[in-house]
Parts: C-alpha cells; sequence; structure tokens
C-alpha cells in the first residue's frame, strides 16, 4: 500500500461534507446508526459500546458556501455554528441519529438548545464535562453522567451499553490514541517526513471512520513514512496553539509549514487525545473512563485550570516537550475560549523568552497571503535572531 | 418633561454608597473580600462568613454608566486583550490597571478568595483564571452543571451541594478565619426568601395596565441589591420592604413608572425583552422606548441573577441544596428551549403586544442561539419580534441612530397590526 493511496483515502473522506463514509457503514448492516459529536471532547468509547459510529462534527471549512447558516447567527458570533447549521439544513447531518454537544464555549452549548429546537428528530444530549478542582468529586459526577449517556444512547441504538461492550470500546480507542501519538511522536522526531497537511487529514478521516479502519489506514501510513528516507530541512519548530474547536483551513496548515515552519505540535481535533494515557480495561469502565478524564487530561482552554502557575506555564512546557523555537497563537477570530486565555499564555511564554507570534482566522479564510506573510517573517526571525 | 427619581433609587444608591465605602475600608477592617459573579452567587453563605462580595459585572456596568468604561477597554486591549471578547472582563481589567477605583470613586480592595462560581456563562472561567493571575489569590471554582436537558438531576444538585459543602466552605473558613455556621447561613436564607417573596410582587405588577413598573429598564434597579451585595441581609429586606410599597401606590394611583420622558402613565405598547441592556447609553436607550410610549412588561435580563417568578424561594430547610437549586436555576443556565417556553410565557401572562432581543456583542451566554430563538417565539406566539444589536459596556458598538431606526419601524408595525381586521 503506498502512503498516496492512504492519502488518498484521508482527502476523500476529509473534502465528504455528505458523510458518504458513514453513510456507507450504515448501509452495510441494518440497524446501524451513527452519533456525532462538537468539539472539543466526547466519549467515544460510550458511543461505540452502544453500537454507534462515533461522527467528529467539525464544520464545512472553506469547502461549504454558507446560504442559510449566516440567518442564524450574528456577525460577532464565530464561523463554525453557523457552518454546522448550514450542514444541518442541507440535509448533510441526517444521517445522524444522536449529536453529542460538549461544554466546549457557551455558542457551542447554546447551539444544542438550537438543536433542540430546530431538529427535535434527533436525539441531542448536552455533555457538561467536570470542572470541579476535587478529582474525587468530579469523577463520581462525570461517571454518573457517562452513564445517563449510556443510557441515552443505548435507547436511540437499540443496543444495551454493557460493561463488556465498555470495556472493548476503551481497549479500542486505547488502540486509537496510541496510534495518534505515535503520529505525533513521528511528526515531532522527523518533521520533514510528516507534513502536519498529511496528518491532519489523516485524522480527520479517523473522525468518520469506524476505529479499526482509521488504525489499518495509520499503520500503512507510518510504515510508509518508515520507509521514506526523506530529505531532511531546517526549519523553524513552532506549536501552534488555540485551534481547538474551528478548524483551520487545510490551506492554513499548509502556508504556515511552507513559510519556514515544521509544526511539531498543535491543537487540531484534540479530542482524539485529550485523555493523554491508555485508560485501564480492568473494573469498573465508566469509573475508569472518568477517572482517565479527571486526571489524565490534556490542557485545554476548555478546561478550568486549577493551578495558579499553570497557565503561565504551559506554554514552556509544550515547547519544552516539543523541542520547538517558538509559538504560533492561531485562533478562530471571536472564539472566547482561546481569545481570553492568549494573553495568559502570551505573558507566560514571553516570560521564558520563547518567540510567539498571533493570528486570527476563520474555519472558510480564503486567503493566505498574510499568513505566509507573517509566518515566513516570524520563521526567518527565529533562525537569524533566535527570536522575534 | 424631566425624568424623576423614585425614592427606591435614591435608598439603593445609598445602599450601594456604603458597600463600596465599606470595601475600601476592609484592609483596614480586616473584613475578608470575596469577588463572584452575579449568576450563581451566594451571597447568603459568603455573609455568614462576615465576608463582603465583590461583583466584577457590577463594577463594570456601573463604571459604564458613569462613562469611565471606554478608557478601560482600550487599556484592556492595549495589553493584549482581543476586541472580539468580554466587554465586561476588559472594562474590569482596565479598571483594575488603573488603580482599582471602584465606580463610586473609592478604591476596592484586593481579593481574598475568588469564588468561582461557574453559571452559565464559559467566560466566568476564563475572566477569574485572569484575575487569578493579577492578584495571587486563592481561587475555588464551584461548577454549576447546564440544564441542558431543561432540568437539573438529582445528581447534578448533589455535585454542586457537595462542592459548596466539601471544597468552598473549607475555603471560605480558611479565608475568614471563622468555622462555618449553619445557623447564620439559614437565618439569611430566611431573609432572602422575604426579599425575593417582595421582589416577584413588584415583577408581577407589571400584569396590570398600565404597568406601574419598566420591567427591563427599571427592573435593573429593582434588582441590584438582591442580584449583588444584599440578598439575606436586613438592608435587602428593607429595600424590598420599600420598593413593593411604592409600587403599590403606584397600582393605587394608576401611574405608571418613572421614565428619562417622564411619568408614563399613558402606555402604548406593552413589550417583553430578552437580553441585557446597553450600560454605556442606558437612558438614551430607555428613551428610546419611553418617548414612544412603550414600557417594558418583563424580561429575561430581570432573571440573570435568580429566577424568583415561577416559585423558587431560597429554603432555609436545606441549606446547601437550596443554593445548588438556586445557581442552576439562573436564566442564562437554562437551555434555550427553557428560555423560548420562558418568552412564550411572558408575552402571554403580560398580554405584550410585541417583544425584543436587544443582543449584545459581548455575551456569548445571551446572544449565541438568539436568532433561532426569535423565530421560535414569533413561531408560538403569533407576534413578531424585533432584533437590536449594541454591546454591555463599549460603546463602540452602541448605534444611536441605528437603534432608533429599528424600535421605531417596529412600533410602526406593532400599529399597522393593530389597525389591521381581524382575520
Amino acid at each position: 500500500v503506498s502512503r498516496a493511496s492512504v492519502l488518498e483515502w484521508a482527502r476523500e473522506r476529509y473534502e465528504d461534507l455528505d458523510l458518504s463514509a458513514v453513510r456507507r457503514w450504515i448501509a452495510q448492516a441494518p440497524g446501524r446508526k451513527a452519533a456525532g459529536y462538537l468539539p472539543v471532547y466526547a466519549p467515544r468509547e460510550v458511543i461505540r459500546a452502544a453500537g454507534m459510529l462515533p461522527v467528529g462534527i467539525h464544520g464545512g471549512g472553506e469547502r461549504l458556501e454558507i446560504i442559510k447558516g449566516d440567518a442564524f447567527y450574528q456577525s460577532y458570533i464565530c464561523h463554525f455554528p453557523r457552518s454546522v447549521i448550514e450542514l444541518a439544513e442541507t440535509g448533510r447531518l441526517s444521517v445522524l441519529s444522536a449529536i453529542l454537544f460538549p461544554s466546549t464555549c457557551d455558542v457551542i452549548r447554546n447551539l444544542c438548545g438550537v438543536w433542540q429546537l430546530l431538529y427535535p428528530q434527533t436525539a441531542v444530549r448536552y455533555l457538561d464535562v467536570p470542572q470541579a478542582s476535587d478529582p474525587g468529586i468530579a469523577a463520581d459526577f462525570w461517571r454518573k453522567e457517562l452513564r445517563a449517556l449510556s443510557d441515552d444512547l443505548s435507547e436511540v441504538s437499540g443496543v444495551a451499553v454493557t460493561d463488556e461492550r465498555l470495556r472493548e470500546a476503551i481497549a479500542t480507542d486505547n488502540e486509537a490514541r496510541a496510534a495518534v501519538r505515535e503520529l505525533y511522536r513521528v511528526r515531532r522526531e522527523t518533521p520533514w517526513k510528516v507534513p502536519t497537511e498529511e496528518l491532519y487529514v489523516l485524522m480527520r478521516a479517523g473522525e468518520v471512520s469506524p476505529v479499526q479502519e482509521f488504525l489499518e489506514k495509520t499503520g500503512e501510513y507510518l510504515a510508509a513514512v518508515e520507509e521514506d528516507s526523506g530529505r531532511i530541512r531546517d526549519r523553524s519548530r513552532v506549536i501552534v496553539v488555540g485551534a481547538f474547536c474551528e478548524q483551520p483551513p487545510l490551506g492554513l496548515i499548509k502556508t504556515i509549514e511552507r513559510s519556514g515552519c515544521f509544526i511539531v505540535d498543535d491543537d487540531f481535533l484534540l479530542g482524539n487525545r485529550l485523555i493523554a494515557a491508555d485508560v485501564p480495561v480492568e473494573g469498573d469502565p465508566l469509573e475508569n473512563l472518568a477517572r482517565a478524564f479527571v486526571g489524565g487530561s490534556l490542557k485545554t482552554s476548555a478546561l478550568f485550570e486549577p493551578d495558579l502557575e499553570g497557565k503561565s506555564r504551559l506554554i514552556a512546557d509544550r515547547v519544552a516537550a516539543a523541542r520547538a523555537d517558538g509559538v504560533i497563537f492561531a485562533s478562530a477570530s471571536f472564539c472566547d475560549p482561546a481569545l481570553l486565555d492568549r494573553p495568559m499564555l502570551r505573558k507566560g511564554a514571553e516570560a521564558a523568552a520563547i518567540p510567539c507570534m498571533a493570528f486570527k482566522y476563520s474555519e472558510n479564510t480564503g486567503q493566505f497571503q498574510q499568513f505566509r506573510e507573517q509566518a515566513g517573517t516570524f520563521a526567518d526571525s527565529i533562525k537569524l535572531w533566535g527570536g522575534a | 418633561m424631566t425624568a424623576g427619581k423614585d425614592r427606591s433609587m435614591e435608598l439603593q444608591k445609598e445602599m450601594l454608597a456604603g458597600h463600596y465605602r465599606r470595601l475600601e475600608a476592609a484592609p483596614d477592617t480586616g473584613e475578608p473580600v470575596v469577588y463572584t459573579f452575579v449568576p450563581g452567587n451566594l451571597t447568603e453563605l459568603i455573609r455568614s462568613f462576615d465576608a463582603l462580595p465583590v461583583l466584577p459585572e457590577i463594577n463594570a456596568l456601573q463604571s459604564a454608566m458613569r462613562g469611565r468604561s471606554q478608557g478601560y477597554i482600550a487599556a484592556a486591549e492595549r495589553a493584549g486583550h482581543s476586541e472580539d471578547v468580554c466587554s465586561y472582563v476588559k472594562c474590569d481589567l482596565g479598571m483594575l490597571k488603573g488603580g482599582n477605583i471602584g465606580p463610586t470613586g473609592t478604591r476596592l480592595p484586593k481579593p481574598d478568595l475568588l469564588l468561582l462560581s461557574y453559571t452559565g456563562c464559559y467566560t466566568f472561567m476564563k475572566w477569574f483564571e485572569i484575575l487569578r493571575e493579577e492578584y495571587g489569590c486563592p481561587t475555588v471554582l464551584l461548577h454549576v452543571p447546564y440544564q441542558g436537558e431543561g432540568r437539573q438531576t438529582p445528581e447534578q444538585r448533589e455535585y454542586v451541594a457537595r462542592q459548596i459543602r466539601e471544597e468552598l466552605i473549607p475555603a471560605l473558613e480558611k479565608v475568614s478565619g471563622q468555622p462555618y455556621d449553619e445557623e447564620r447561613l439559614v437565618e439569611n436564607l430566611a431573609r432572602s426568601a422575604r426579599a425575593e417573596d417582595d421582589l416577584v410582587s413588584v415583577l408581577q405588577s407589571a400584569r396590570l395596565s398600565p404597568s406601574p413598573i419598566d420591567a427591563y429598564f427599571g427592573a435593573v434597579y429593582y434588582v441590584g441589591p438582591i442580584f449583588s451585595a444584599f440578598r439575606g441581609t436586613p438592608e435587602g429586606i428593607a429595600y424590598y420592604e420599600a420598593l413593593r410599597t411604592e409600587v403599590e401606590e403606584r397600582v393605587r394611583g394608576g401611574l405608571g413608572p418613572e421614565t428619562p420622558s417622564g411619568r408614563l402613565d399613558r402606555q402604548k405598547y406593552r413589550l417583553v425583552v430578552e437580553g441585557p441592556p446597553n450600560w454605556t447609553h442606558f437612558r438614551d436607550f430607555w428613551r428610546m422606548f419611553s418617548d414612544e410610549g412603550a414600557v417594558v412588561v418583563a424580561s429575561t435580563y430581570s432573571k440573570v441573577g435568580g429566577t424568583y417568578d415561577f416559585g423558587f424561594r431560597h429554603d432555609p430547610s436545606d441549606p446547601l441544596g437550596t443554593m445548588a437549586d438556586y445557581c442552576s436555576g439562573c436564566y442564562t443556565n437554562r437551555s434555550l428551549p427553557e428560555r423560548a417556553a420562558m418568552l412564550v410565557r411572558y408575552v402571554r401572562e403580560y398580554q405584550a403586544d410585541g417583544f425584543l432581543i436587544h443582543s449584545v456583542k459581548s455575551c456569548n451566554s445571551f446572544s449565541a442561539g438568539q436568532l433561532p430563538l426569535l423565530r421560535e417565539v414569533e413561531k408560538r406566539t403569533g407576534i413578531p419580534g424585533g432584533f437590536l444589536e449594541s454591546d454591555l459596556v463599549d460603546a463602540r458598538y452602541f448605534s444611536p441612530a441605528n437603534l432608533k431606526n429599528r424600535l421605531e419601524s417596529y412600533f410602526q408595525m406593532l400599529e399597522a397590526r393593530r389597525s389591521r381586521p381581524e382575520a
């Protein structure tokens, strides 16, 4: 299997706004159903245990013309919900029997209510992930919420969420998380071999594909990368922070890497690795999932930071872990979590003498010249003077 | 006509000034200071530890009403805060950077504790993460689950109560040096319930015609003490008794409320309003309504710090549980279908001629989803709604001509509906 064929598989799924792969999967056996989820985090194990295909809803990006969606949202609200509504209004999400709305921000929270008003035929669930500082209280709450979610999804799918099914799903998702971690490791170690454009479309394909198919394709891709001797290039190593919900257009990711940077860590599609380590398979599976989320989540702006020094230290820690030279703060316009966090994160980065630059984007941004110039200058300044 | 002021407004002004003076003196008197937010504020509990609450949103809106917010916002944006985010946050930060002189001209003390009651607004979490960096003080988070399914489950209620019991109370004990005294809390909660009865009586007086109150612009004043530092206090009780008496006098006289256009006895349009007001041009905005003879008979903003008109009262017999219920029921913690149901109920019960949404750029908790909400309420009531846009405390987004134009068009449309023969 060639690397090109894996990427063709991934790009086809990334570009397909009609969720054809999901429709095909449903059509393959009677009674199959799919459940969508919005960013940042949803427990895909529970969806799988209910016999459903988890489907990430990440908007229409630059490929979708917004005709109806703008009538639902004011100009000062981010682009993401209007593109999700556009997908729904054009029937593209009709394949989903249920949709989960995590507590990422007030826009996604209220989008849950919009769905309840507009599409009452779809099962809708708001997921209020735990924020309590005490891990015991938080995990206990989240376990109960996961139980309620299991029951709700069982009702939709007709498949009882048993402990056994949950354990199987946890084991499978552990494999998927390991695959994502490996992709990130290989990119971090040899970014010239794994362009972020490729890593990204692979992960996007994983958002709409059965997990076994994703694992197979990821394995093939990694094998192909291993065989590729690849010419080592010297570019500035950067981490891209803030793009955890509304996704940047692929062109923007390419632009950053073509302007003299290697992206060696990022927040794209963060939900697929928010739980950073394997979830124990033995024991009470919901308890395990709850504890893994409470005690083992990556840092994100969507979650409260209990540590007083946490925000100021975060970027320095991430830069060190990725052996990066600098940080690009890339936030969607009107993204409250990212934009409210940015001054705190930037202050910490600058205190650690880490070069930073910042810009805003929308998922449908179509002109990249300004980003190219900005990122190019940033990369050059790192190389020339070791800082912006 | 000149605008008059109600006695209750004067009383409230004195109460607020006294509170700010007490806050200024706190570093000397040793009274602990707890910063917290209006929705989900646990004033009864804070007061039971002899601590003083500071509500940053109140400071921001008061600064805007006194014309100071623009400079504060500019200072925050110069410090790197995005023009896209909540202007309350930036106003507060600008005020802090400028020496933390509060809206009444007295200095605000540093917090001994940031009580992050995470109720109905995501931005609150970031706001206190930012303030924590500035002050370096302890922060305790109270996570109140959103009523996404239209109700609070027993598990969610216990989750909130447990956080209060196991995290918040120990934190308050630590900063105050006082042990938790449930009897004092119970006394405060009983006082809250008394004041809440009076507030509801005042708000529901708008069912009458003419309405003796304006339930949006006027209600902003009426809810001031109960949404801020005075719920559960003897002063709070006294204020609401005085307010109720004042409104009952107006009812007996068949009088309308004082407005910027004078007393509004002849009321041409009865409106329901959703969303917070603009604070930078508060009276100008109000005048756009009152000049046209429009009175607001019910609003959702007056429920942002607690929804009492559907029966909830603080229950002294279940102190922690009732605080969980209170937090959960604040307006912005309710799902959009619940908000739509409230608006429909208000339109019907208060016999409104129309309803308006005032959408503010700063607040996604309110604004995201307001356009579908408008259509839902229109569909269910058969009454066309109006949509206005500005901001909370950033004057750059308040366009008087545009707002006036939209309002006048809306009132003309209501007039045309009246003159149309029934189908």
